[in-house]
């Protein structure tokens, strides 16, 4: 990989929640809900980041975004400044960086004030980083609004966000994204709200949007089927460890990891003559509460023995064709 | 004489709300056969739950079934009263709901809440017999009975929704609706539940209509399913006769929009525009606005809801597209 190409280099990346604990007492009980992530994306590229529900995938996007503060570990994107680490920013840096990284958010209908017009909610960006004259904004506004299908655009600028139907809305929270023009977009289950009739549309236009004005997306989804589509590379969490990293296609159908392997199996499959391979997996997900030093995904793994127990979590190790795992036993 | 548990014939339902009639059911027909598992698939707002909440009359004071007939056990329910219905449920009739916290009773034990249905309904059964039976309804659904005097909050997701079957289950009930039990549920949890709900069914000779929004879980637990839009059932035949055969173009639309991780990486369509307003639905055929063979008669007549091959059901005019 060119270095010029990266876009986002994540290491060590870490998050510790404490339990418990209050104003006279530390905690000393945390959980590790991100630990230890490296990740590089390419400039254009779309990662998508799956896994079950309390594997730290949000939590990972909220740390990109800098919405909360990493425990340790660097992010760095490399902006038109040159490459900077954003897990250090403060104050005006940090807001200026913010120009950079945008997020959309999964449930359209609370992601909105309510009290703002179309307009005043995808015009926000601007009125926060002072980009251009009010003239400006308005046809900046309009002109994206036509580009994420919400046409004619003056027919929704003086509308409430009540007034739009959920596919209307998340288009709209990607036009809000899309305004200061941002590197790097992570998206939060963007589509998962949503009805299938108007999902592909909405997948479809972050598409064409990545392509034409070459943005990158991490994509956060449980869903495997969707993150097929969206994505060039994905990346599978359990329980706040990246276990496995490959070219889509490659990951469906040549997993390694066999967290990787019970979850594929699992995917309900939308034909009825198909029949599905049993999923290999035992017990049910935990929470990584001071979790012990050894593979995460050891309580549940069919393949594990001894040496699993005794040694630490497995690094991500390269085994050929871009393809990354976490695994003793691979 | 048939062996259908559930019929239903010509079902009209209403939601009064201040900006007039919202026609939620519109005009449906369906049954289900001793021992069948059918599925439901629709969009938010298509009325599946609404057909749902009609079956065991769980309807909102503001719903009103205008017309139509809910036979069970080839007894109309639409006209009894509350004392009567309530004799139905569960006995009869059982709901399994898709928030299962909000199901159970958090101050009371899982035991208790199963027990409670069976005092009810089957009164006859000695404590002894009873503890047996929900011992035994543990199993059935896979969660270890040791965990029977437990509170729904010590439970996980997954375990709940095992409970509420097990109660869904308690008093044998001839049919029993899952509405979305799987839906806030992650892939492997989903997949085991998926998997022991369909072997329940099976083992118990029991109907089930399960709905849900996405077609692979459909496809996993129904002989034949029916798909609805804005208020209509607008096609029923056998599961695999939908997926591979389908008729509607609406169907058409939905199967090609649904990615799957096997097979070739095919293209998706995209559907244009949006689900109706059902305050003010789209006269003729509901689909119309959105349909791409659409002619000017879909924008003025309904089609009729009938069989265009053996047990196969459609409301089109331009079936497949043909003109």
């Amino acid at each position: 990989m060119e270095n010029q190409d990266i876009l986002v280099n994540i290491q060590d990346l870490s998050k510790l929640f404490p339990v418990g604990g209050g104003i006279f007492k530390r905690s000393d009980v945390f959980v590790h809900a991100v630990s230890g992530f490296n990740l590089q994306i390419k400039r254009g590229e779309s990662v998508g980041l799956v896994g079950e529900s309390g594997c730290g995938k949000s939590t990972t996007g909220k740390l990109l975004t800098r919405l909360i503060n990493p425990t340790e570990g660097k992010i760095e994107i490399a902006s038109a400044q040159g490459v900077i680490d954003i897990a250090s920013l403060r104050g005006k840096k940090l807001k200026t960086f913010r120009r950079n990284v945008q997020m959309i958010f999964q449930d359209p209908y609370e992601s909105m004030n309510p009290r703002l017009t179309i307009y005043d909610t995808v015009a926000e960006p601007l009125n926060v980083q002072g980009i251009g004259t009010i003239v400006e904004r308005e046809t900046r506004v309009s002109e994206l609004l036509e580009t994420v299908g919400l046409t004619p655009a003056t027919s929704f600028l003086f509308r409430y966000p009540h007034e739009l139907s959920g596919g209307q809305r998340q288009r709209v929270a990607i036009a809000r994204a899309l305004i200061v023009s941002p590197l790097f977009v992570v998206a939060d289950e963007p589509t998962s709200m949503l009805d299938v009739s108007v999902r592909t549309g909405v997948m479809h236009l972050m598409q064409d949007l990545a392509t034409n004005l070459n943005v990158t997306y991490l994509y956060i989804t449980h869903d495997l089927a969707v993150a097929r589509y969206m994505c060039d590379r994905i990346a599978v969490m359990y329980l706040g460890k990246l276990v496995e990293l490959a070219e889509t296609e490659e990951l469906l159908h040549h997993a390694l990891h066999p967290y990787t392997q019970a979850l594929l199996s699992a995917v309900p499959v939308p034909d009825p003559t198909h029949s599905r391979k049993a999923v290999q997996i035992k017990g049910g997900i935990s929470k990584p509460v001071n979790p012990k030093p050894r593979c995460r995904f050891y309580d549940r793994c069919l393949l594990a023995d001894n040496s699993c127990r005794d040694s630490p979590h497995p690094e991500l190790e390269d085994k050929g064709n871009n393809h990354f795992v976490a695994c003793h036993k691979v | 004489m048939t062996d259908n548990v559930l019929e239903v014939k010509n079902l009209t339902m209403h939601y009064m709300t201040r900006k007039g009639p919202v026609s939620a059911v519109n005009n449906v027909n369906f049954s289900v056969a001793r021992g069948e598992s059918l599925g439901l698939v629709g969009e938010s707002g298509c009325g599946k739950t609404s057909i749902a909440l009609s079956l065991l009359k769980l309807l909102p004071d503001n719903a009103d079934i205008k017309q139509g007939q809910i036979l069970i056990n080839s007894k109309d329910i639409v006209p009894l009263n509350y004392a009567e219905i309530c004799k139905l449920r569960w006995k009869q009739i059982s709901m399994v709901f898709q928030a299962a916290m909000n199901a159970l009773n958090p101050v009371y034990t899982v035991e208790d809440q199963i027990l409670e249905a069976m005092q009810e309904h089957l009164p006859h059964l000695s404590e002894a017999e009873m503890d047996r039976r929900v011992d035994e309804l543990f199993k059935l659904v896979g969660l270890d009975p040791k965990f029977k005097d437990q509170y729904p909050h010590q439970y996980s997701g997954g375990m709940r929704q095992r409970a509420v079957i097990a109660m869904a289950l308690s008093c044998e009930p001839d049919i029993i609706v899952a509405d979305e039990p799987t839906t806030a549920l992650d892939v492997i949890v989903q997949d085991a539940l998926l998997k022991r709900i369909r072997k329940i069914q099976e083992k118990l000779n029991m109907a089930m209509i399960y709905i849900s929004h996405d077609i692979a879980v459909i496809a996993e637990v129904s002989d034949r399913m029916g798909v609805m839009y804005a208020g209509n059932l607008i096609e029923m035949a056998s599961t695999e006769a939908i997926f591979h055969h389908p008729i509607h173009p609406y169907t058409m639309g939905l199967m090609s929009a649904f990615p799957s991780i096997v097979g070739d990486k095919t293209e998706l369509t995209t559907l244009p525009g949006e689900p109706p307003d059902l305050l003010n639905p789209p006269t003729g055929c509901r689909y119309h606005p959105r349909c791409p063979y659409a002619t000017a008669i879909c924008s003025q007549e309904m089609p009729e809801y009938r069989e265009h091959e053996a047990q196969h059901f459609a409301a089109c005019w331009h079936p497949r597209g043909e003109v």
